[in-house]
């Protein structure tokens, strides 16, 4: 056993050490976690992601007392007992709802700039894939969660996205069933995604988190201009008192203090939302009870799944559940499939900055095709859109490998 | 001597493993069975409609298994086909009212004779044949069984084996 300071008052600085490091953990995870001095405020969506999820986790754990897992009981418990007996329990509702949907757009705006500045490429590889399996968890836990209001929209994504699993010409129903647990989504389904949704997916996701901030401890944050340079020797300057000269700063309070101001300005717009503008997270169609006899005129999901199931509406069944696989998994592949040595801003790049800006747009044209219904005109732009989005994963390695070394 | 203990290590390693494994498939075979659907599920299967009363062109909407059921009394000038449960002198379509690309609900344009999925512009005919979008296969026909002028879904009757052996079911 260590050697115990005797003369050391219960719970002092110097006793908690001896028992916790609480020094040596506060150094390691804090005040001696190096931050590059060259990043913008870009790189504070970590920190604002890591807030709206603790925000979700909070909110979730309030609705979780009054929600009732039944077919028969759920719709109500929601939209009557929770909206208007409960004391503001309209405010928690109102919370995860917003910060459901505004999750998203703060992920895609993480991986995006993660994608500008090349933060995925050589070193970084496992921070990449730690996220995008963040991603696809998340998206598993908005679905999950979406189920549970019972409403139109909850039945028929249900439905819907279940069917996916039929595997096409494969007609696996037998697998769909399993996962439904009855011929259609019913009681089975609904108990089997609320566990899901508030224990087994966001255990998932906390462990996950935790993985993703491990894999930044050795490469470190990417910064500004894809720069490499020698973290202990730049902490050694700043620790000697020579901070101008260092070319990084401690994670905490130096770099915190831009975290926390770019979360005030976030909170503004997120309760903003909240309190003014929830509907935009609530589909009217959700208002009605789910009826199994019943298909809503148009369905659709949540804006940001829009571009997916954009990708696999104009194909044939087959061909766009394989299209629709290949686009919920290629992101993976980034890492791989840039085959540049250089890790630099899209801007500084060689044919990789129209690549970039042509994604984006491209995803942007899925998402608002697949919110219209399809009919004419949006069928063939959005065929073409799908296409596009294909041929630029085909064509990323190709320009990326002409690209010179910077 | 050194040998002998890695022999008993790697022996007793083995078996660890071994027993590991075997708690594990069976773990996971416990799970698999929690996820199919209950015996009461299975077990609420027949629905008896009743089309005397049916009218020419006008569809009904039945439940069977929590799957809405497409019955449709055949006017004349409606194509019979093979895949038409025949109750009397009538001709029907019954069959089970999701899209077969995705499951939604396709509704009926009467005027048309024509069946129209709106989730992804699937439309089928009158018989439940496919004609247009992304649908892979004509509307699937449930198990039925026919008794004078009552339809038994659940039920495999002779007229649905005839048809299912000729593959015209799904």
């Amino acid at each position: 056993m260590a050697h115990f300071d005797e003369n050391a008052k219960p719970f002092s600085q110097k006793w908690l050490d001896e028992r916790l490091a609480v020094s040596t953990l506060k150094r390691v995870l804090s005040t001696e976690y190096w931050i590059p001095k060259n990043i913008n405020f870009l790189w504070a969506m970590g920190m604002v992601l890591a807030a709206t999820f603790g925000l979700l986790l909070v909110s979730g754990i309030m609705l979780l007392m009054y929600y009732k897992p039944d077919v028969n009981l759920a719709f109500d418990s929601v939209n009557y007992t929770i909206m208007s007996e409960v004391g503001y329990g309209w405010l928690w509702r109102h919370i995860h709802g917003v910060g459901a949907s505004v999750v998203f757009l703060i992920i895609y705006i993480h991986m995006f700039v993660g994608i500008y500045y090349g933060s995925y490429k050589r070193g970084r590889e496992l921070i990449w894939l730690s996220g995008m399996l963040l991603f696809v968890t998340f998206s598993a836990e908005a679905f999950s969660g979406y189920m549970l209001p019972w409403g139109q929209m909850s039945y028929w994504a249900g439905m819907v996205i279940t069917n996916l699993f039929s595997g096409g010409s494969l007609e696996a129903y037998g697998l769909v069933e399993w996962i439904r647990g009855d011929y259609v989504p019913g009681d089975a389904f609904l108990t089997r995604f609320f566990m899901l949704h508030v224990l087994l997916l966001p255990l998932v996701i906390i462990g996950l988190i935790v993985l993703h901030f491990g894999t930044l401890r050795i490469p470190h944050v990417n910064n500004q201009d894809g720069e490499e340079f020698d973290f202990e020797e730049a902490a050694e300057l700043y620790k000697a008192g020579k901070v101008k000269e260092s070319k990084v700063i401690p994670f905490n309070p130096v770099f915190l203090s831009k975290d926390v101001f770019v979360m005030g300005i976030y909170f503004i717009f997120f309760f903003y939302l909240v309190f003014y503008h929830f509907e935009f997270a609530m589909d009217p169609v959700n208002f009605d009870p789910a009826d199994g006899l019943k298909t809503p005129p148009h369905i659709y999901p949540e804006w940001y799944f829009l571009w997916s199931y954009e990708i696999l509406r104009p194909f044939s069944k087959d061909l766009g559940l394989i299209a629709f696989a290949i686009a919920q998994v290629i992101f993976f592949m980034l890492p791989f499939l840039d085959k540049s040595p250089n890790v630099a801003p899209a801007s500084r790049r060689g044919l990789f900055k129209y690549w970039f800006w042509i994604m984006l747009v491209d995803m942007i044209i899925l998402t608002f095709m697949g919110k219209l219904p399809p009919q004419g005109i949006w069928n063939t732009i959005g065929l073409v859109a799908a296409l596009l989005f294909f041929a630029l994963w085909i064509a990323l390695p190709i320009i990326t490998k002409l690209e010179k070394k910077l | 001597m050194a040998d002998n203990t890695k022999g008993r290590r790697d022996f007793m390693g083995m078996a660890l493993g071994g027993f590991t494994a075997l708690g594990g498939i069976g773990a996971l075979y416990a799970m698999k069975r929690t996820w199919d659907p209950l015996p009461s599920v299975k077990a609420a299967g027949f629905t008896t409609i009743d089309v005397s009363a049916a009218q020419e062109n006008v569809l009904n909407v039945e439940k069977w298994r929590g799957k809405p059921i497409f019955v449709l009394k055949k006017s004349k000038d409606m194509k019979p086909d093979d895949r038409d449960v025949i109750v009397g002198s009538d001709r029907f379509l019954v069959a089970v009212g999701l899209c077969t690309h995705l499951g939604c609900i396709p509704a009926y344009a009467a005027d048309e004779h024509k069946f129209k999925c709106a989730c992804h512009g699937g439309e089928f005919d009158a018989s439940g044949h496919q004609i247009f979008g992304p649908p892979p296969s004509p509307l699937e026909i449930p198990p039925f069984k026919v008794e004078g002028t009552k339809v038994v879904l659940g039920e495999e009757g002779p007229e649905y084996k005839k048809m299912k052996e000729a593959g015209l079911t799904a």
